[in-house]
């Protein structure tokens, strides 16, 4: 009870003295606008806001989709010989460490001025990528060490080996990678927005930017509180899905 | 005629030296032979020699016992957990090429043979450390093995339920008396089991002794309260301290 109870307390409280200090002090709505005010905005944008945060979402989710495909393949390729191994980790370690914002006006040239949106899918894309191939590639490498000396004792082929033993093996590293990634992925998205722009699509990045340009704070805190809305259900589906896939793996 | 036998072989890790040996082991046709040793004195680099998943840095390994005929039972369980007790004991079956049909029908005559009938379709979480270690006996003896090679199968399990598994392997062994090479560091346990006790001395393992178990097999109750099983358990315990002893 006192883990719903507890933070509902605070924000209250927070929202109150918010409230109170906004007005006593008459701060300009420019500024700091009160929760009452983000509250009008929220309405008066609501149907604006919703398609842009589905907007987001969607780049975030295919950004997800394109990540997991890439990242399998090369976790999947690295985890057949050693020698691959060393080749590529260096590579998608130096991606993983290179800021997303540093790299994002090259995919800008590269997609073109007419799809900017592709840019983004492919920033949010890269965000997602290590997660995923580290978890894969963990994942392969986990298999006991005993069951693999039982499938060497039965004769097993290097094709049997990876269905029935280093793929089943691995689908809790490859579920939690996933989960880390989808978070990760609307990060991107966000952020590879703001710089990329999005061309007709426009997310919540854009709402932001473009409320910030004409000073309606209101609708700033109001976009940036859908976003994290957004980014929370995500999170929660996404342990939802882990603790599911978990207990099919494991039968309990 | 033996079934697998180990000359003068001896294995040495990289960087962790030697592990066992130069050590000498013959197992005849439908033997049972415990290997009894302070740990770390290579009685699993012995057996993993014997099942040729590993070879020796000299001597030499001699295997009678063809691919699918060597069955091993590992510490652990070792029960694939996003499988059916049925599916894991049908995997060797399936990875020989058996019919899925056919592997799964055999899986569950082996899973009744060792008690398990009722859990063929439980997950590995679900089945108790007995249970467990009985689904991974009924795995090794879903192919009728030649060899069967027992790396201290009981060793995490209570006293009960480890006495009534020695039995349920004897009983098993009676009916199509494979060669059994049983690792373990319980000498009653050992002498209960077996027909042949080896004492290795720690490590790089040698042989420190050998002592036969002079009793009909499989044994009839109260066997554990008999002279000659106290005075073999003495014998064996003897040589072990002994061999202990030189490591000190």
């Amino acid at each position: 009870m006192s883990r719903i109870l507890a933070p509902a307390v605070l924000i209250g409280a927070i929202l109150i003295v918010w409230e109170a200090a906004t007005r006593v002090l008459s701060v300009p709505v420019y500024l700091l606008p009160s929760p009452s005010a983000i509250a009008g905005a929220l309405a008066a944008n609501a149907g604006l806001l919703a398609v842009s945060a589905w907007r987001t979402l969607a780049t975030a989710m295919e950004a997800l989709a394109v990540a997991a495909v890439f990242a399998g393949a090369l976790a999947l390729t690295t985890s057949l010989s050693r020698t691959l191994d060393a080749a590529i980790r260096p590579i998608a370690v130096a991606l993983q460490v290179t800021p997303v914002i540093a790299i994002a006006p090259l995919f800008v040239i590269w997609a073109g001025v007419d799809h900017p949106e592709r840019a983004v899918i492919a920033l949010a894309a890269i965000v997602a990528f290590f997660p995923i191939f580290s978890g894969t590639a963990r994942g392969l490498a986990a298999a006991d060490p005993d069951l693999e000396r039982l499938f060497d004792l039965y004769g097993a082929t290097p094709l049997q080996r990876l269905a029935r033993l280093k793929l089943p093996s691995a689908l809790p590293f490859i579920v939690e990678g996933a989960k880390v990634a989808a978070g990760l992925s609307i990060i991107g998205a966000v952020v590879a927005e703001f710089v990329a722009g999005s061309g007709g699509e426009q997310g919540l990045a854009w709402r932001i930017l473009e409320a910030s340009n004409h000073l309606e704070t209101a609708k700033v805190f109001a976009a940036i509180l859908v976003l994290a809305l957004m980014a929370a259900v995500v999170q929660v589906f996404f342990q939802w899905l882990e603790r599911r896939a978990l207990v099919w793996w494991r039968g309990r | 005629m033996s079934v697998a036998a180990l000359s003068a072989v001896e294995v040495a890790y990289l960087g962790r030296g030697a592990a066992l040996g130069p050590f000498d082991l013959t197992v005849g046709e439908g033997e049972i032979v415990a290997l009894v040793g302070p740990s770390g004195c290579g009685k699993s680099t012995a057996l993993r020699l014997l099942a040729g998943l590993e070879a020796p840095t000299r001597g030499e390994v001699r295997r009678a016992a063809g691919r699918g005929e060597t069955a091993v039972v590992f510490q652990a369980p070792t029960l694939a957990p996003w499988l059916t007790a049925e599916a894991n004991v049908a995997l060797p079956l399936e990875l020989a090429g058996e019919v899925r049909r056919e592997a799964r029908s055999r899986a569950r005559a082996a899973l009744a043979r060792v008690g398990l009938a009722e859990a063929a379709a439980a997950r590995p979480a679900q089945l108790s450390g007995g249970m467990a270690m009985r689904a991974s006996l009924a795995r090794a003896l879903v192919t009728n093995p030649k060899l069967l090679l027992l790396d201290e199968p009981f060793a995490a399990l209570d006293e009960i339920t480890r006495r009534r598994l020695a039995d349920d392997l004897l009983a098993i062994w009676a009916e199509r008396r494979p060669a059994i090479v049983f690792v373990t560091h319980n000498v009653e346990e050992a002498v209960y089991v077996a027909g042949r006790v080896v004492v290795m001395s720690a490590g790089p393992g040698r042989l420190a002794g050998e002592t036969k178990v002079d009793a009909s097999a499989p044994r009839t109750a109260g066997f554990r309260a008999t002279p000659v099983f106290r005075a073999t358990a003495e014998a064996v315990s003897e040589q072990l301290a002994s061999a202990m002893g030189t490591a000190a």
